[in-house]
C-alpha cells in the first residue's frame, strides 16, 4: 500500500449527512409555516430511495452496505420531496423517486457518473408527465382556513377519503403559479402582487422558507461542503437577469427580490445546483454554470410553459459541463496562462 | 524579520506528531556489526565499487567513485572488510534489491586520513569534484548530487539561496533537531554556497511550529559576517517543499518543467548545507546522518547513524513494541512501505515510522469519485486531481498529460481529503509510469525507424549515384560525339559540364537536409509534452517509477470498487 499513509477524516457520508442537516432548518420551517404534510412526502421518498437504491445496487452487482451509508441517496431523495408540491399523491412522489434513482442515477453509472442531477431529473419528468398533480401545494396557514394534522396530510397523499373541499381549502396556488397565471390574464405585477399570497419579498411563508434554506446553504460553505461561486453566481444570475426585465418593464415582470426568494431558488442555489457530481468542478466553471442556471431559470419563468424554472435551468447546464469544465482549466503552479488543448 | 510572506495554494493540515520525537536528545547510534552500502544513494547513475572482496577499508574510506556528472561517491561508513559487492534489499519502493557493498566492521571505527579543504583557495569546479567525490547529495529526500546543484552554470545566476528548513511531514523531525543542536555548523555550509553560487541573498525558511530551531538559527544567524534572514513561515503541508518553500519566501513560482535556478533561486536542506560543512571543514565524507525514529516505538527520538546501518537495529534501540503493522522510510505523507526491516539507513534515509493499527489504521474502501473538488482545493500544484484521476483511469494518458500530470508533486495531498478515499496518487504514478514506458518504446522504434530510414536514404542515394554516373558517362559520351562532330564547340562545353556537376552536388545536399528534417520532425512528435525538460524531482520520479511499474500496474488495474486494501 503506498503513500498517503493517513487521511482526512471527512467521508462521503460525512459530507452527505451534513447536507441533509442543513436542510433541517428549512424542514422546520416547511412544518411549522405548511403543515407537517412534508413530513410524510420526505419520508415516502426516503424509503422508496433506499428501496430502490439497494435493488438497483444488488442487480448491479455492488455491495449494498458500503453505497447505501454514503446517503447520497436520502439527499436525492430529500431534494427532490421539497422540490414537490407538499401534498403531492403518493405515487407521484414514488414515481419521482425511483425515475431519479433508477435511471438518473443508476442507469448513468451510479454514484458519481450521473451526468444530471437525479432530484432534478425526477422532478422533470413529473412535471411534464402529471402537470395537473403538480400544483397539490399546501397554502401557508396564515392563509388557510383549515389545517391538516400529520394523519390528515397522510391520508390526503396517499389518496384516501377527504372531501374536495376540505383540499380545495388546504391548497393554495404558489407565488410563482399565481403571477404567471395573473399575468397570462393580462394583468400587471402590481395588480398581481395584491393578492393575499404575496409577501414582503416572496409569498407569505415562502419567503421564510426560502431564508431557512439561505441559512443551511450558509452553513454548507461555512463547513466548505460547497464552494461559494454556484450559489453566488446562481442568485446573481437570477437578480441580474430579473432586474434587468423588471427595470425596462416593472408591469410585466415581477422584481428581482421577489423572484430570489421564491424557496426553489435557494434550494436550487445552495442544495442543488452545487451538486458535485452534476456540476462544473473549475473555479471559474463554477461561476458560468451558476450564471447559466440563473439565467435560464429566469428565461423559463418568463417565456416558458412551466411556472418555475430551476430544475430545467439546472439540467441544462448540466449538459454543458463537460464543456465548461473544458475551457476554464485554471492555471497551474509556474504554468503558463494557458488552457489545455480541446 | 518581518519578511512579506506569500501563500502558495492549496495544502493541508494533517496532524504534526513532532513532540514524540523531540523530547529526547540526539544519541549516536552504535556501530553495527555489518554495514550494507548502497551504490545507488542518489539520483542519477550508481556509483561504481573501487574496492574488491576480501579487502580492508577505513571508516570513510571511497568505496564506490561517482559515475559520470550525475552521480556521487560512496565512502564506508567505519573500517571493516568487505566481505561482499552483491545485490542486497535496499529501502526502494519497488522493493527489488539492488548493488551494495557489504562490510563487516572490526569495531576499530578507524579513519582514513583526511583534512579540511581550503575552499576559498580551490578553483570552483575542482572544489565541486571534490564534493562528489566526498559523497554529497541532497539530504532532504530526493538526494540529488549536492556538486551539480551548487554548479551555477554559465548563464545562471543564483543570486538567492534558499536553506529550507520546513520539514514539513508530520512525524519528521531529524531536521529541527539538526537546527536546534547545530545551527552554527549549518550556516558553515551556507557560506560555502554562498562562495560557490555567488548569491547575494541568504534566507532560511523555517516552520512556526519548530520555535526552538527558530530561535537557535536565528542566534547562530547573528554571529554570521554575512546576512542570513531566518524566515518563520506557516507551517501547512507541503509547505517544505521546495518550490512552495520558495513561493512562501519570494512570492515567486518556478516555471512549469524549469527549474528553480532558471529564476535565480537554489534550495538546499538544512541536512546538505550541515554535511557540507562536515565534509569542508573537517574533511569527511557523508557518512552519516540523523534519522527520526518514531511512531509505534518505546523511545521515539532522533539517531545520528552511519550510513548501512540495518533499520532493525535502530527500531530496536528505539524500543520496538507488539503490534506493529509495517514500517516507513519517510513520513506518512509522501514516505515508502519498507519491505523488511534489514534494509539500511541510506543517504535518503529521514525517519524511520513504525506503524500500528491505532496510529495508521487501515484505509477505508474506495468509493467512486464525487467531483466534489475537495481534491482540487488542496492540491499545491493547482492540479484537478479528479481530472487526471479520470483520465489516468481510463487510460487516457494523452488527456492525463494535457491536464500537467508530470507536474504533479505526488504530496498526497489530494488522497488525503478527498472523501471517496481513493488512493489518487497511485494512480498518477500508474499512469506516469505508464507513459515513461511508451516513450521508451517509442524512442526505440524511432531509433529503429531513423535508421531504416537512412538505410533507406543510403540506397536510394547509391542508386541515384549510379545512374547519374551512367548518364554522365552517356552524356560524355554524346558530347565526345558532338566534339567529334564540331570540334569548335569544345570551349563551349566545359562550362556546361561544370555546371551539371554543380547542380548535382546541390541536389544531394538537398537531399539529405530534407531526410534530416524529416527525421528532426519525426523526433519532435515522439516527445510527448513537458517530459523533455526533466527537474531533479521528476528523475527522481523516473527512477522510483521505472522500478515499480510492473506492481503497480497490477494495482491499478484492478476495478475501483472491487480493490482490496491491505495495510
Ligand atoms: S476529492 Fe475525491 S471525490 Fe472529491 S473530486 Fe477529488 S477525487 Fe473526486
Ligand atoms: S499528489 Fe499531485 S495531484 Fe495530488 S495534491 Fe499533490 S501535486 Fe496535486
Amino acid at each position: 500500500m503506498p503513500s498517503p499513509f493517513i487521511l482526512d477524516r471527512t467521508s462521503v457520508t460525512q459530507v452527505m449527512a451534513w447536507v441533509l442537516a442543513a436542510l433541517l432548518p428549512g424542514i422546520a420551517t416547511y412544518v411549522w409555516l405548511f403543515g407537517p404534510g412534508i413530513l410524510v412526502t420526505l419520508s415516502l421518498a426516503t424509503v422508496t430511495a433506499l428501496a430502490a437504491e439497494a435493488a438497483m445496487l444488488k442487480a448491479r452487482g455492488y455491495a449494498v452496505k458500503p453505497f447505501l451509508a454514503d446517503l447520497s441517496a436520502i439527499v436525492t431523495a430529500w431534494l427532490l420531496a421539497l422540490s414537490l408540491p407538499s401534498l403531492a399523491p403518493w405515487w407521484l412522489i414514488v414515481t419521482g423517486t425511483l425515475f431519479a434513482i433508477v435511471v438518473a442515477k443508476h442507469l448513468y453509472g451510479g454514484l458519481g457518473q450521473n451526468i444530471f442531477n437525479p432530484a432534478m431529473v425526477g422532478y422533470a419528468v413529473l412535471i411534464v408527465s402529471f402537470p395537473v398533480q403538480m400544483t397539490h401545494w399546501a397554502g401557508p396557514n396564515e392563509l388557510t382556513s383549515v389545517h391538516l394534522t400529520l394523519a390528515q396530510s397522510a391520508t390526503v397523499i396517499f389518496g384516501g377519503d377527504m372531501p374536495r373541499a376540505t383540499l380545495d381549502a388546504v391548497t393554495m396556488a404558489t407565488p410563482l403559479d399565481a403571477l404567471r397565471t395573473g399575468l397570462l390574464q393580462q394583468l400587471t405585477v402590481d395588480e398581481v402582487m395584491t393578492h393575499p399570497i404575496f409577501g414582503h419579498y416572496g409569498g407569505v411563508g415562502f419567503e421564510w422558507l426560502a431564508g431557512a434554506f439561505l441559512l443551511g446553504g450558509l452553513l454548507l460553505w461555512a463547513l466548505r461542503i460547497i464552494s461559494w461561486q454556484v450559489p453566488l453566481a446562481f442568485l446573481a444570475g437570477i437578480w441580474l437577469t430579473a432586474g434587468f426585465l423588471n427595470f425596462f418593464d416593472a408591469g410585466r415582470f415581477g422584481p428581482p427580490w421577489f423572484h430570489l426568494f421564491a424557496p426553489s431558488v435557494m434550494l436550487g442555489a445552495f442544495f442543488i445546483a452545487t451538486d458535485p457530481v452534476s456540476g462544473a468542478t473549475t473555479p471559474r466553471g463554477k461561476l458560468i454554470f451558476g450564471l447559466g442556471a440563473g439565467f435560464l431559470t429566469m428565461a423559463i419563468r418568463t417565456w416558458g410553459g412551466f411556472p418555475d424554472g430551476v430544475a430545467f435551468a439546472i439540467l441544462l447546464m448540466n449538459l454543458c459541463v463537460p464543456l465548461i469544465d473544458q475551457y476554464t482549466q485554471p492555471r497551474i503552479y509556474g504554468g503558463a496562462d494557458k488552457e489545455p488543448r480541446a | 524579520m518581518s519578511r512579506e510572506l506569500f501563500k502558495f495554494k492549496g495544502g493541508v493540515h494533517p496532524p504534526e506528531h513532532k513532540a514524540e520525537s523531540t523530547s529526547r536528545p540526539i544519541h549516536a547510534a552504535p556501530l553495527p556489526k555489518k554495514l550494507v552500502i548502497p551504490l545507488r544513494q542518489h539520483i542519477g547513475n550508481p556509483a561504481k565499487p573501487v574496492v574488491e572482496i576480501g579487502e580492508r577499508v577505513l571508516k570513510g574510506q571511497m568505496i564506490a567513485a561517482a559515475d559520470g556528472y550525475i552521480s556521487t561517491a560512496v565512502h564506508a561508513s567505519s573500517s571493516g572488510t568487505v566481505t561482499a559487492i552483491d545485490l542486497q534489499p535496499v529501502p526502494h519502493i519497488s522493493g527489488l534489491p539492488d548493488l551494495c557493498i557489504t562490510i563487516e566492521t572490526d569495531g576499530r571505527d578507524e579513519w582514513v586520513a583526511h583534512a579540511p579543504l581550503d575552499y576559498q583557495a580551490m578553483e570552483p569546479s575542482q572544489l565541486r569534484m571534490q564534493l562528489r567525490d566526498l559523497g554529497l547529495a541532497g539530504l532532504g529526500g530526493a538526494v540529488f548530487p549536492s556538486a551539480v546543484k551548487l554548479d551555477p552554470g554559465a548563464s545562471h545566476a543564483c543570486t538567492t539561496l534558499i536553506i529550507n528548513g520546513g520539514e514539513c511531514e508530520p512525524w519528521i523531525t531529524c531536521d529541527d533537531m539538526l537546527m536546534r543542536h547545530h545551527a552554527d555548523e549549518i550556516l558553515q555550509g551556507v557560506g560555502i554556497m554562498r562562495h560557490l553560487l555567488g548569491s547575494t541573498e541568504i534566507l532560511v525558511g523555517i516552520e512556526d511550529n519548530k520555535p526552538e530551531a527558530l530561535d537557535s538559527m536565528r542566534s547562530a544567524a547573528a554571529k554570521l559576517d554575512f546576512a542570513v534572514e531566518v524566515v518563520k513561515v506557516p507551517a501547512r503541508y507541503p509547505g517544505g517543499g521546495a518550490k512552495q518553500m520558495i513561493e512562501t519566501l519570494t512570492g515567486r513560482q518556478v516555471p512549469s518543467g524549469k527549474l528553480s535556478t532558471d529564476i535565480g533561486i537554489q534550495v538546499f536542506n538544512v541536512g546538505t548545507s550541515y554535511a557540507l560543512a562536515r565534509a569542508i571543514h573537517h574533511g569527511e565524507p557523508l557518512i552519516t546522518r540523523l534519522v527520526t525514529v518514531t511512531g509505534h516505538v518505546l523511545r521515539p527520538q532522533n539517531f545520528e547513524v552511519l550510513i548501512g546501518t540495518p533499520m532493525h537495529t535502530l527500531i530496536t534501540l528505539a524500543g520496538d513494541r507488539d503490534g506493529t503493522t509495517g514500517v516507513l522510510m519517510g513520513g506518512p505523507m509522501m514516505g515508502v512501505p519498507m519491505p523488511n526491516l534489514d534494509v539500511p539507513v541510506v543517504k535518503a534515509t529521514n525517519c524511520i515510522l513504525v506503524k500500528s493499527a491505532e496510529l495508521f489504521p487501515p484505509l477505508p474502501k474506495a468509493l467512486p469519485c464525487i467531483r466534489c473538488t475537495r481534491c482540487a482545493d488542496a492540491c499545491p500544484v493547482e492540479l484537478q486531481p479528479q481530472e487526471l484521476f479520470r483520465f489516468a483511469k481510463a487510460g487516457d494518458f494523452g488527456r492525463a498529460q494535457e491536464y500537467h500530470l508530470f507536474d504533479c508533486i505526488e504530496c498526497g495531498c489530494c488522497s488525503y481529503v478527498c472523501p471517496s478515499h481513493i488512493p489518487l496518487v497511485d494512480f498518477y504514478r500508474y499512469a506516469k509510469s505508464e507513459i515513461w514506458a511508451r516513450e521508451k518504446d517509442k524512442r526505440a522504434a524511432d531509433l529503429a525507424r531513423e535508421r531504416h530510414e537512412f538505410r533507406q536514404f543510403r540506397q536510394e542515394r547509391e542508386k541515384k549515384e549510379k545512374a547519374e554516373k551512367l548518364a554522365a558517362k552517356a552524356q560524355a559520351a554524346r558530347a565526345q560525339a558532338a566534339l567529334d562532330q564540331a570540334q569548335r564547340a569544345e570551349l563551349a562545353a566545359a562550362p556546361a559540364a561544370e555546371g551539371a556537376a554543380v547542380s548535382d552536388t546541390d541536389a544531394k545536399k538537398a537531399l539529405i537536409a530534407a531526410a534530416l528534417a524529416r527525421a528532426q520532425a519525426k523526433k519532435s512528435d515522439a516527445a510527448p509534452k513537458n517530459v523533455d525538460q526533466l527537474t531533479s524531482e521528476q528523475l527522481h520520479q523516473i527512477e522510483e517509477i521505472e522500478a515499480r511499474r510492473t506492481k503497480i500496474r497490477e494495482l491499478a488495474r484492478k476495478p475501483l470498487e472491487s480493490e482490496e486494501k491491505k495495510p
